[in-house]
């Protein structure tokens, strides 16, 4: 669906999108994750055709956005990192704009509209000034307006950005029942929890580049190489480390605290065996859970950026 | 069909937004008609026919100018602009909607001292086609020298400083208040230069029969002014993306 292909951007000697390249399937939510600066949102705008590269290539549902932007533009959906609708227009006439920029006849629109209004419980504000929205119902208008005229490609910079919980929640639950429709998503985001729940693949972009992109799973499994098991127990299993280490070959037992352990190994260890051990020293598991990194963890091995960098700079959550 | 689906409804829009605001609206009448008052006072035995072509074009220009260098800076500052060119449509069939609301408020702004000097004076030997070739020729030139002025700057009032620097030096040196041959030899290359020099002269020839230049090299200087300016303007936007 969509091919981006060696992209460049310069502004200057400075280089903010360096070669980065990445396909996006049909149907599928695929996520940029970064701190401020690391090319998010210069790559969005190349995509969508609101800037021009360097270099490289983009193809999108086989056009060519760079020769053929507003071609490619009449199938894009495009959500700013900033809700960007008209202040003085009711949330209404906002939506039934946005449809006939998109070439749609009055009726069509107003259907339309109305549809939107009502999928994003806007319903009863769709008659009031933008200004006097909330900063949620403001991000959700304006995300309903992106879809006005049912694009196949939706573009999310930020959907969640400095919106209230209740707000953030009804948004992904949103983008999650457009994936479902059918709707591919290319979307940015600093919260890695967001992109944890949401994305189908994502990839994180540092100082123009993309450092590493996979599924979820595939980015944990990229830096764990040990197997970590984690134990309650009923008391202190110091004394008997050395024996399990004996016992058990190439494992490692570290304890915690007086009723807590984890036992480390590069294979997965069956359950069973070690329950019988403690059980052997009288000691009950009451117990055991595998421990996997998370995908914080994941990103602060791979970036070298402390998530916390991510959660200062836009004042957001993680 | 599309093109024109979202041309008119930016117009629409514009003209709902900006044009029929009450300030504006206010605006577009009580500046031509100070303006036309202040003049008549300074000067009561003057005639009015003489200073009728002064009074449109300085209307046309400043309502022409700030509208579209306020409006389209606003848009961008709140990147509402920015939806605009991430529409389907082509850059000239934006930049002409966004132009023609300004220049049916210039052209409004036009007839405000025209229809008050009806009041006060015959009006019947005044060539009334070429008043309004004039006057439109003059609303397009000055909408895209706002156009050219709301897309060079970021911010509202960098739009405002940046269109008095071509208001107040255009309006002495276009001939409408010192006549083109009395200006300094060195100035009048530069009043040559300013597309307000052949509109004021269209209307001193419709008004007053005292025009300097024949009527087709006006026309021939607007036209050429405007594609310039749109041409211009254009490659700003473009520049910027």
């Amino acid at each position: 669906m969509i091919k981006v292909k060696n992209l460049t951007r310069r502004y200057g000697d400075f280089v903010a999108v360096d070669d980065i390249s990445f396909d996006i399937e049909k149907g599928e939510i695929f996520g940029f994750l970064g701190p401020n600066g690391a090319g998010k949102t210069t790559t969005i705008n190349m995509m969508i055709g609101l800037s021009k590269p360097a270099a490289g290539d983009i193809t999108i549902n086989d056009i060519n956005v760079i020769r053929h932007p507003k071609q490619a533009q009449s199938i894009m959906g495009i959500v700013a990192d900033e809700s960007n609708l008209y202040n003085e227009m009711d949330g209404f006439d906002n939506l039934c704009f946005c449809g006939a920029l998109y070439g749609m006849n009055r009726k069509e629109r107003e259907l339309k509209a109305r549809e939107l209004l009502a999928l994003f419980k806007l319903q009863d504000a769709g008659r009031k000034p933008f200004k006097t929205y909330s900063k949620g119902m403001k991000r959700r208008l304006t995300i309903a307006a992106a879809l006005i005229h049912s694009p196949k490609i939706l573009f999310l910079d930020e959907p969640t950005t400095g919106i209230d919980v209740e707000s953030s929640r009804q948004i992904r639950d949103l983008i999650i029942k457009l994936k479902n429709q059918g709707t591919t998503i290319f979307m940015t985001t600093h919260y890695i929890e967001e992109a944890q729940r949401l994305c189908d693949r994502l990839a994180f972009i540092v100082e123009g580049r993309i450092v590493a992109s996979g599924t979820v799973l595939q980015l944990m499994n990229s830096v764990t190489h040990n197997h970590s098991l984690h134990l309650l127990t009923s008391k202190d299993a110091k004394d008997c480390i050395s024996e399990f280490e004996a016992c058990f070959k190439g494992c490692k037992m570290e304890i915690e605290s007086a009723d807590s352990l984890v036992i480390v190994s590069e294979k997965r260890l069956p359950l069973l065996p070690i329950l019988q051990f403690f059980q052997k020293k009288d000691i009950e598991v009451y117990e055991a859970r595998e421990l996997q990194p998370s995908l914080e963890d994941v990103f602060v091995k791979v970036t070298g950026i402390e998530s916390s960098v991510l959660k200062q700079e836009k004042g957001g959550r993680l | 069909m599309k093109s024109l689906i979202a041309f008119y409804n930016i117009l629409k829009k514009d003209i709902k937004n900006y044009y029929l605001k009450p300030p504006n609206i206010s605006w577009g009448i009580i500046f031509p008609l100070s303006w036309t008052l202040m003049q008549l006072l300074r000067s009561p035995d003057d005639n009015i026919l003489n200073l009728l072509p002064g009074l449109i074009s300085t209307s046309v220009l400043f309502g022409t100018t700030s509208m579209l260098a306020v409006t389209i800076t606003f848009e961008r500052s709140g990147r509402s602009f920015e939806r605009l060119l991430l529409a389907p449509i082509s850059l000239n069939v934006l930049l002409l909607a966004k132009i023609t609301g300004t220049i049916v408020f210039g052209i409004f702004n036009a007839f405000v001292p025209i229809v008050f000097a009806s009041i006060l004076i015959d009006l019947s030997t005044v060539n009334w086609m070429m008043v309004l070739l004039a006057v439109l020729m003059m609303a397009i030139t000055s909408s895209l020298t706002g156009l050219l002025i709301a897309v060079s700057v970021e911010q509202v009032f960098e739009a405002q400083t940046l269109a008095n620097f071509f208001r107040f030096p255009m309006l002495f040196l276009c001939g409408l208040f010192i006549p083109l041959s009395s200006l300094p030899a060195f100035l009048k290359p530069v009043s040559y230069c300013l597309p307000l020099t052949y509109g004021a002269d269209i209307l001193k020839g419709a008004i007053t029969d005292n025009n300097a230049f024949s009527l087709t090299l006006s026309l021939i200087m607007l036209l050429l002014f405007t594609a310039g300016l749109f041409i211009i303007s254009r490659y700003n936007i473009k520049k910027r993306q």
